[in-house]
């Protein structure tokens, strides 16, 4: 073979085939495996066994780093770097500090929800494989599409073309790296 | 046994659709993709955006006046030392509000009517909340100095003093815009994908592409996508009710008559609400006719927004009943001389009953499912309420402050055309942010709009049971 193959991606046209057919190559045994989907199908998780992102504990790590933050900072500002009366309340006024340091909890909580699911997925990544099969441009659109990658240890040409022609599919289309 | 028509009807009755015609996964993304990508742009939208973009310049012309003569040309002054400005800015903050809240708390609620007018409100929260940061921003006298609110170590060895409600402000203020367009951009980027796949031309296809940041619909992706934008979601419920709750600590710290009440916070969210659903209508009825989008915005989503408009508008009212009962129960002189003073002795009494007709009279025709049917009246009440919520900032900042404590401090205050030209600048630069929006965005989240369509579901046992279920409660009634 003089081309390279990054696997082999089924085209499918409804909801329910994509993760039929999804149940069956997990219970075949592959692992390195991906759907594609205009919308986000929350049976798909349990089809592929993806399993659930640490992303809930960043965010949570990230609200607690706001708030840490925007009480250390009122801190350092009003009682260690340059204490002064205000209105007779004390240095340490906490019901005065609640606001910033909630505000900066929300804002790290935010960016690490975003900046971390990001990051999770590997994005920005403007080149990915996937994308040379023509028919791709319709996974944004209004098909499905399920990949083997030939990473896969059980992956063999031959044999995973057959099996994923046995899930009715429209198409199998070879994926060029 | 009924058959499959009837359950059908039944089931159209109980959960009326979101999406109306007959549309597939592919006509949604068409339908409303082509808006920026195909259809030659409307000639109806050159003149919106002409007119708009030359109130815009009115803006431009006011702010450098300002910039070179000072801000002795609006017409505050002691003891009216906040006016326009801040009515200004919390009217913005306020209409902003709603896009959160359809997108944020509407999303926890599982409100799927929220699905398709998601993207232009949030749309409109951004462009209301740039046009109320340039209030406070240029009432600083000196904006190029307004970095001088951040905390940064400095050569003048300052801090800001975080006990101020001001100081608050910058913070919830800066935070509620960078997570508004946070919110807004992730919500883009699936659709951004799809306008990449569906460019023709290279230059767009190029931008798009760039904008999706390489999005391919995995399902790895689209798992922990969701996980962030649900949180997203949590964080902005309470970020926006903290938000005017904040900017009601501006006035109810203060120990002002007329300001110093424990109502203002939930009084000034409702209120916050109130008038950006207003606005949300005050776009979407036009828009949804131009763009022929009635399939996607369709007439049950302007009864269900009439109808929060009417459940703000009634907190409001309570509101204020509370502030006049407030003065009255303190029994201390100086509120119940505000109260009487704002209601009928004083010098400003037809803004308040102003208010009262636009904000208490006018929703209770929202009462009547002929009034909530009809665009026309909707859009009308819409504007009125616009109007009323703006006359009520005017209210508690003007009326509370002219007679204050000192009788001799007491004055009168009246805006100079320069506090005219640069409210009517901020609504140009409103619409002209939201013409350009309206061109080069999709206006409706696509992705979220392919869920709502029966192709999305994928089918298992569950769905015949729930079938069943349904059935067996209508035969018992």
């Amino acid at each position: 073979m003089d081309r390279k193959i990054y696997g082999l991606l089924a085209e499918f046209d409804t909801a329910t085939q994509v993760v039929d057919a999804a149940r069956k190559i997990r219970e075949a045994g592959y692992k390195k495996t991906d759907a594609f989907s205009p919308f986000p199908i929350h049976e798909m998780d349990e089809a592929l066994g993806i399993r659930r992102s640490i992303l809930p504990y960043l965010v949570f790590a990230g609200g607690v780093a706001g708030l840490l933050t925007g009480l250390g900072l009122q801190w350092f500002v009003h009682v260690y770097d340059y204490p002064i009366i205000v209105g007779g309340r004390p240095y340490f006024s906490l019901p005065s500090f609640i606001p910033p340091a909630f505000e900066l909890t929300i804002l790290f909580a935010g960016f690490a929800a975003v900046f971390g699911m990001l990051f999770l997925n590997g994005l920005p990544q403007p080149y990915h494989p996937v994308f040379n099969v023509p028919r791709f441009a319709l996974a944004t659109r209004e098909k499905f599409f399920l990949l083997i990658e030939t990473k896969d240890p059980k992956f063999d040409y031959e044999e995973t073309k057959r099996f994923m022609h046995s899930l009715s599919p429209q198409e199998v289309f070879d994926v060029e790296e | 046994m009924q058959n499959a028509k009837d359950l059908n009807e039944i089931k159209k009755r109980i959960f009326p659709p979101m999406v109306e015609g007959n549309h597939t996964l592919a006509s949604v993304s068409d339908k409303i993709g082509d808006v920026t990508l195909k259809k030659r742009t409307p000639f109806g939208w050159f003149v919106g955006f002409a007119i708009a973009f030359l109130v815009a310049q009115i803006l431009l012309f006011t702010i450098l006046y300002l910039v070179t003569k000072g801000i002795g040309i609006w017409g505050n002054n002691q003891p009216v030392g906040w006016a326009f400005d801040i009515i200004n800015f919390v009217w913005w903050i306020g209409i902003g509000h709603a896009g959160t809240l359809i997108s944020a708390i509407l999303l926890l609620l599982n409100q799927k009517w929220r699905t398709s007018i998601n993207r232009f409100a949030e749309a409109m929260t951004l462009f209301a909340v740039a046009c109320a940061g340039l209030f406070p921003l240029l009432h600083t006298g000196r904006p190029w100095l307004a970095y001088w609110l951040f905390p940064y170590p400095n050569t003048m060895g300052m801090w800001p003093q975080f006990r101020s409600p001001l100081m608050w402000d910058v913070f919830a203020v800066s935070t509620y815009a960078t997570i508004s367009l946070l919110f807004w951009y992730v919500g883009l980027i699936p659709d951004f994908a799809t306008l990449r796949d569906r460019a023709k031309n290279p230059y767009f296809k190029f931008v798009y592409a760039a904008l999706s940041w390489g999005w391919r619909g995995s399902a790895r992706h689209w798992h922990r996508y969701e996980i962030a934008y649900l949180l997203l979601a949590g964080i902005s419920t309470p970020l926006v009710l903290s938000v005017h709750s904040i900017v009601s600590f501006d006035f109810s710290v203060a120990q002002l008559p007329g300001w110093h009440a424990t109502i203002f916070p939930p009084y000034f969210v409702a209120g916050a609400v109130f008038a950006g659903f207003a606005m949300v209508l005050i776009l979407c009825i036009p828009l949804r006719h131009w763009y022929r989008m009635k399939d996607f915005i369709t007439d049950t989503h302007l009864i269900l927004m009439g109808k929060v408009m009417l459940a703000t508008g009634l907190i409001v009212c309570y509101g204020y009943a509370m502030e006049a009962f407030f003065g009255w129960y303190s029994g201390a002189q100086y509120e119940l001389y505000m109260v009487k003073n704002r209601i009928w002795t004083g010098p400003y009494w037809w803004s308040y009953w102003l208010l009262i007709l636009c904000n208490g009279l006018s929703i209770q025709l929202l009462w009547f499912k002929r009034f909530r049917e009809s665009e026309f009246w909707l859009f009308l009440i819409s504007i009125v309420v616009s109007i009323g919520m703006w006359l009520e900032r005017f209210v508690i900042i003007v009326t509370s402050l002219h007679r204050d404590f000192l009788p001799s401090s007491w004055a009168m205050y009246s805006p100079t055309v320069f506090d005219w030209s640069m409210f009517l600048g901020t609504i140009g630069f409103f619409f002209t942010l939201l013409f350009l929006f309206v061109r080069f965005l999709p206006i409706i989240s696509i992705f979220e709009v392919r869920t709502l369509l029966p192709e999305a579901n994928v089918h298992g046992h569950h769905e015949e049971f729930e079938d069943n279920i349904l059935m067996s409660q209508e035969s018992e009634k």
